[in-house]
């Protein structure tokens, strides 16, 4: 109430807008000798109907930088609009981004029990991995390329944390993580930080790629367990992606190889960005 | 107070063959655009809000799922979830900048002045509702917005700002938590932003019933910025 009363003093002011200023007349701004002739200076001027018309149809043309809005009607062009609209939140969403902010953690109170912590595939929930044969291949601006056990992905430091799940859908739950920081697995396979992107491929045909800042933030986890028991077939098994600063279809699942690179392939960014969704996909 | 009102815009006297009317230049070109951008950016960021809600219609938890509304595709745009996202992400900034642009220019330009809802309004929302929607005696108009309208268009600056802090917590909820905080966490934020929406909702069809009622004169004004012979004149 106090911010419209000020509104209210101020209104009661003399009227220091510009309105009153016959020099900040548009009409005036340009006139010609002739122009002057119909349009005498004072506070109200007088027009013929005919001027009138022209003078109406001169403002309806200014609003014709609307008409690039209609773009977006023309189905051909309707898509690179699109995907330029997405490129530059991206773009935002890349240059907000800071990797040592830190998502938001809860107590173990706020953690949905395990039963209600949804599963969620794109297409098959158990894609059969053979757990004891399963190794994780790395690839690309690596020191230490090759295969990779489970077990020598367990001996780096191991964080758990309970972190919110957010699913571009829209639903979300607060579960209970366990792995090992990217950023330290990145450190173990002598990785080039400074390159741009990370790929991941995955025993189900999923694929996904994400940029470099958001693999170093401490909570990105190279995730083997949840609420305190080897990951599940349903989750991943036996090793995904966990990071509380991505949407959900960014955390990877069924993890089979692991690059990093400074090129992506522009029809292999993701399963799902592929079709459309955006590539940052960061929260 | 009609003449008050009346020397806060330009007038011009049109003379045709047997009378004269006035007219007053009631929107200028900045708030002409932004309305117009504004009507296509809320269209689309409508449509598609309700094609993304689509995806997960519930304010709850995703186990066991309530659904709380069934929103039939047709209202919607964009096709899919992936697509509504798009036109969603893209039309945001178009909404932002716009909105921007207006709260700016009106207040720089003092142009708020007409439509700005103050205390010195409050009185005149009763009569004027009363008129509208129990057919009461029409107060007396004598500025080119009534108490109602003011109230209206300046709740929808609210809605606005609402949507845009709303929407900025859904789409970045990590980085910026220490807004969804006091917004009551995450699942109410949804509901601030679903109910901003439902804010303009109630606003557009009066809005156009309106225009649609007080005929072609009111709305060519929203195009060239001139109306002819205002009530207040």
């Amino acid at each position: 109430m106090a911010f419209l009363a000020l509104f209210t003093a101020n209104d009661a002011k003399p009227n220091n807008g510009n309105d009153m200023n016959p020099d900040d007349n548009p009409e005036k701004a340009s006139v010609s000798p002739s122009d002057v002739r119909e349009a005498p200076s004072d506070e109200e001027k007088v027009l013929t109907h005919r001027d009138f018309s022209r003078m109406s149809r001169r403002e309806l043309l200014k609003l014709s930088p609307l008409v690039v809005l209609g773009a977006f009607a023309i189905p051909r062009v309707q898509e690179k609009l699109l995907e330029k609209g997405v490129a530059l939140s991206d773009w935002a969403s890349g240059e907000y981004f800071s990797k040592s902010r830190l998502a938001r953690t809860f107590k173990d109170s706020d953690v949905v029990p395990f039963e209600k912590f949804p599963y969620n595939g794109y297409d098959i929930l158990d894609p059969e991995v053979d757990l004891d044969s399963w190794t994780l291949t790395v690839e690309g601006l690596v020191r230490n390329p090759g295969e990779f056990e489970l077990p020598k992905i367990q001996t780096l430091p191991k964080i758990v944390q309970n972190t919110r799940h957010v699913c571009v859908e829209g639903w979300d739950a607060i579960g209970n993580f366990g792995g090992a920081r990217v950023s330290d697995f990145l450190k173990f396979i002598g990785a080039d930080t400074t390159a741009r992107f990370v790929e991941v491929e995955c025993a189900d045909d999923y694929y996904e790629s994400l940029d470099m800042a958001s693999m170093l933030q401490p909570q990105s986890l190279m995730c083997y367990e949840m609420y305190g028991k080897p990951l599940d077939r349903g989750h991943g098994a036996p090793l995904r992606l966990q990071m509380p600063t991505k949407l959900g279809y960014k955390q990877a699942k069924y993890l089979t190889t692991f690059r990093v690179t400074n090129v992506l392939k522009s029809d292999r960014k993701g399963y799902w960005e592929d079709q459309g969704y955006s590539w940052h996909g960061g929260l | 107070m009609a003449a008050k009102s009346a020397l806060d815009l330009k007038t011009v006297s049109i003379l045709s063959e047997h009378r004269t009317d006035i007219a007053a230049y009631e929107h200028p070109w900045v708030v002409r655009m932004a309305h117009w951008a504004n009507a296509a950016s809320l269209f689309v960021m409508v449509t598609t809000g309700l094609r993304i809600y689509k995806a997960f219609p519930s304010f709850g938890a995703k186990i066991p799922q309530h659904d709380f509304i069934n929103i039939p595709k047709w209202l919607t745009l964009g096709g899919w979830l992936g697509g509504a996202l798009q036109w969603h992400f893209t039309f945001a900034w178009i909404f932002v900048i716009t909105g921007l642009t207006y709260v700016t220019y009106q207040i720089v330009s003092g142009n708020y002045r007409q439509v700005l809802f103050t205390l010195r309004d409050v009185s005149g929302v009763w009569p004027m509702a009363r008129h509208y929607f129990f057919f009461g005696k029409k107060p007396e108009v004598t500025e080119p917005y009534n108490p109602l309208q003011k109230l209206a268009y300046t709740s929808s600056i609210f809605f606005g700002i609402l949507a845009t802090l709303t929407g900025f917590v859904l789409y970045k909820p990590a980085q910026l938590w220490w807004l969804a905080y006091p917004m009551g966490g995450y699942h109410l934020v949804r509901i601030w932003h679903f109910l901003a929406m439902c804010g303009f909702l109630s606003f557009i069809p009066g809005h156009l019933i309106m225009v649609a009622l007080h005929g072609w004169n009111n709305f060519y004004s929203m195009l060239v910025g001139w109306k002819k012979d205002p009530e207040y004149l």
